[in-house]
């Protein structure tokens, strides 16, 4: 056991630290083009300086970077307060899809305009009826001459807007078993059978969106994994989801705490013993979520896949920004649920931190039944 | 940076396993709780194996490995619930390792590092403290007010004192006089924190292995009760909680030799989650138990009993929070009670 960081791993925490230092646009502003447009131009830099994408492999334009290397390099981001590119989920989820799963055409095609943001993804994978019994999906793509035809509708999708292409996983099969019958599709949004509706959220904020397609077309060279296979592209893209979450909310959490700490601070209130006692707790929460996932980080390093433990990482982080939150607006008071404000936002957002890439609640079946071994319900 | 035990630590952690799953099957550690002993030609066995001086200098006679070595030692005695003053005795020798002069040093750590004339300690401060494993020790580290002392047992009275753990020995220690130890204190008391932090996370292990086993075996309703979200769901938080004590157990043992400036935090960190952890999961592997789980006859009561004690040792989680509250940059407070 050693958690010092090997000289490589050093140089590579310096390296990043500097350029980051150096070449941080600072908070994004508000507004939803405007943010967008600024990630973007973010991205760009990144790109440019060989930083998008590091855990790509070098031939696909990545950095090849270990996953310390990673892990440092998302703190490094967090602890900077510096924003997120605006492909993220090019960059996290679809990508690294396109490496494992898709044809040297489609690594070709679609790997490069991820890391220069040209072209943006998002993710259509829950629907109205399907939110975490996600392989009972209706959203049917049928057959048309060299390709396919999807009709069906997609919901809290965010950057959809923007977006070029979409993760679209449907049912390409009727007949199949749930799981059996899914294709995993990249879905060009821009087509007019493609409709695109924002959904306003409790933050008064329409992060999300609905995605309508009526005979949308794909072709076949964007079938992704093969026919009847996109449940386990699908699962694979959230494991990716989750496996990174980690370090860097840890460090986020971190900062929030401190933030919270200052607070407390300034208004006479550091005595309170029941403050102290829930401040602490929090403390140890994040501390145990970032030295948990350094802890996964070694065995994903010594078997080479992430284990479900990632799933407790996700179910930690979403407990701890929740009660985070919580405790800084009783801090504040009714200045603290001031509508617009910044701690206000934080404490409704979280609500959604516990439903969002896997609820709470199917985190702790993948626990119980993968970490565990106990019997399904099913 | 590597996370995980090397090759030698994973080789301590599984020869420590074997043993004491062949030695201190929960027959035994009720037959030992219930006479209220030890048993002598094990811990002799424990001692051939050199477990005492593990995290001792060579030179004093010990191992001369380190903190991450005690506390696999730590969890796995837990894990076993063993009854064996291995604890009360390494934490003995961390404090008059740090704190001892030379000439204490060179009478009593050789004893300690080979076990043959092991150290009862106390656990808590103010006399007459509760001190563990006072019968039978070649001498006892007490609390001084404001250091260290050592008190040979003939110089102190002793009063067994019958905790709900009933797989330890307690007492009540007074003691006039002593040796007073030159050095202080503060750093070995917070490595013998996480070695208590450890042990608490053994315990965890333990009673959420016993819960899940019973989960997929007993049947209600016509199917195990472990299919029942009701249930599943207190398992997997089970593990939520004995994996966030592990993590930061590991991490402050690691921080003990190799970052000790990080140490009163990390340390104070890993004993109010492991306390906490500790408690709930073994309270919740009864709850999944039902009411096999609150009879004398099942063994699940050592486990849950240890939990609550240890988790008492050296500071219960509120004492440790409050710590941490301070040391996180909320700074001491005003006149909160010691």
């Amino acid at each position: 056991m050693d958690l010092t960081l090997t000289a490589e791993e050093q140089a590579f925490q310096d390296e990043a630290r500097a350029w980051i230092e150096a070449n941080n646009p600072g908070p994004a502003p508000h507004g939803d083009l405007e943010r967008f447009n600024f990630e973007r131009e973010w991205q760009r830099k990144m790109h440019e300086a060989g930083w998008a994408g590091i855990s790509w492999p070098k031939e696909y334009g990545g950095r090849g970077a270990t996953l310390v290397e990673q892990a440092l390099f998302s703190e490094e981001i967090a602890r900077a307060r510096a924003p997120r590119p605006a492909n993220i989920l090019g960059l996290v989820m679809g990508g690294p899809v396109v490496i494992a799963h898709g044809t040297e055409e489609q690594k070709e095609r679609f790997l490069e305009p991820i890391l220069s943001a040209e072209e943006i993804w998002c993710q259509g994978f829950s629907e109205p009826e399907s939110g975490s019994d996600l392989a009972s999906l209706k959203t049917r793509a049928q057959r048309d001459n060299g390709g396919w035809r999807v009709s069906g509708q997609k919901v809290w999708t965010t950057f959809a807007h923007e977006a070029k292409w979409c993760m679209l996983v449907a049912r390409s099969d009727t007949e199949a078993p749930k799981h059996k019958g899914l294709s995993y599709f990249i879905c060009d949004m821009e087509q007019d059978s493609v409709e695109v509706r924002p959904l306003r959220q409790i933050t008064g904020e329409a992060e999300f969106n609905e995605i309508f397609f009526e005979d949308a077309y794909v072709p076949d060279e964007n079938l992704i994994g093969g026919e009847g296979n996109g449940w386990n592209v699908a699962i694979i893209t959230l494991m990716k989801e989750r496996a990174g979450i980690g370090t860097a909310s840890a460090v986020a959490l971190r900062r929030e705490l401190e933030q919270l700490i200052e607070l407390i601070a300034e208004r006479g209130l550091g005595d309170d013993p029941v403050l102290r006692q829930r401040i602490a707790e929090l403390r140890i929460g994040s501390e145990a979520l970032r030295l948990g996932a350094l802890r996964a980080l070694t065995d994903t390093m010594k078997t080479g896949t992430p284990g479900p433990e990632g799933s407790i990482a996700k179910w930690e982080w979403a407990d701890l920004n929740q009660a985070l939150t919580e405790l800084a607006t009783e801090v504040l008071g009714p200045e603290g649920l001031e509508r617009d404000s910044e701690w206000a936002y934080r404490f409704l957002r979280a609500r959604a931190n516990s439903i969002e890439g896997g609820t709470t609640e199917v985190l702790k079946n993948i626990v119980a039944e993968r970490v565990l071994g106990l019997p399904k319900l099913r | 940076m590597n996370f995980g035990f090397d090759d030698t630590q994973q080789e301590i952690k599984s020869t420590a396993r074997e043993f004491l799953a062949d030695r201190f099957k929960p027959a035994k550690v009720r037959e030992l709780a219930e006479s209220e002993g030890y048993d002598d030609d094990l811990w002799k066995q424990i001692c051939e194996l050199g477990w005492p001086g593990i995290a001792i200098s060579e030179e004093q006679g010990g191992q001369g490995l380190g903190m991450v070595e005690l506390v696999i030692l730590c969890e796995e005695l837990g894990y076993a619930c063993a009854p064996a003053p291995f604890l009360s005795n390494a934490i003995a020798g961390l404090i008059l390792a740090d704190a001892g002069s030379d000439e204490q040093r060179e009478r009593w750590l050789g004893g300690i590092a080979s076990g043959e004339g092991r150290a009862g300690v106390a656990a808590t401060q103010p006399e007459p403290s509760l001190v563990l494993d006072a019968e039978g020790a070649a001498v006892l580290v007490l609390d001084d007010g404001d250091g260290a002392k050592l008190v040979e047992p003939g110089d102190a009275t002793i009063d067994s004192l019958k905790l709900i753990d009933a797989t330890r020995r307690y007492s009540h220690v007074s003691a006039g006089g002593g040796d007073s130890l030159p050095g202080g204190v503060e750093a070995a008391i917070d490595r013998a924190v996480v070695a208590v932090a450890a042990e608490l996370v053994g315990v965890a292990q333990r009673a959420m292995e016993m819960a899940v086993d019973y989960a997929k075996e007993r049947e209600q309703f016509g199917r195990p009760i472990g299919s029942y979200q009701a249930v599943s769901h207190q398992c997997a938080r089970m593990l939520y909680d004995t994996e966030e004590a592990r993590s930061l157990t590991y991490y402050a043992a690691w921080a003990a030799d190799a970052e000790p400036e990080t140490l009163p935090l990390a340390a104070s960190m890993a004993k109010a989650r492991a306390s906490d952890a500790a408690w709930t999961v073994t309270a919740t592997a009864l709850q999944v138990h039902g009411g096999i789980g609150f009879t004398w006859e099942h063994d699940l009561q050592f486990w849950l009993k240890r939990a609550k004690v240890s988790g008492e040792l050296l500071g219960e989680a509120r004492l440790h929070r409050e710590r941490v509250a301070s040391l996180a940059g909320l700074g001491e407070p005003a006149g909160v009670p010691a």
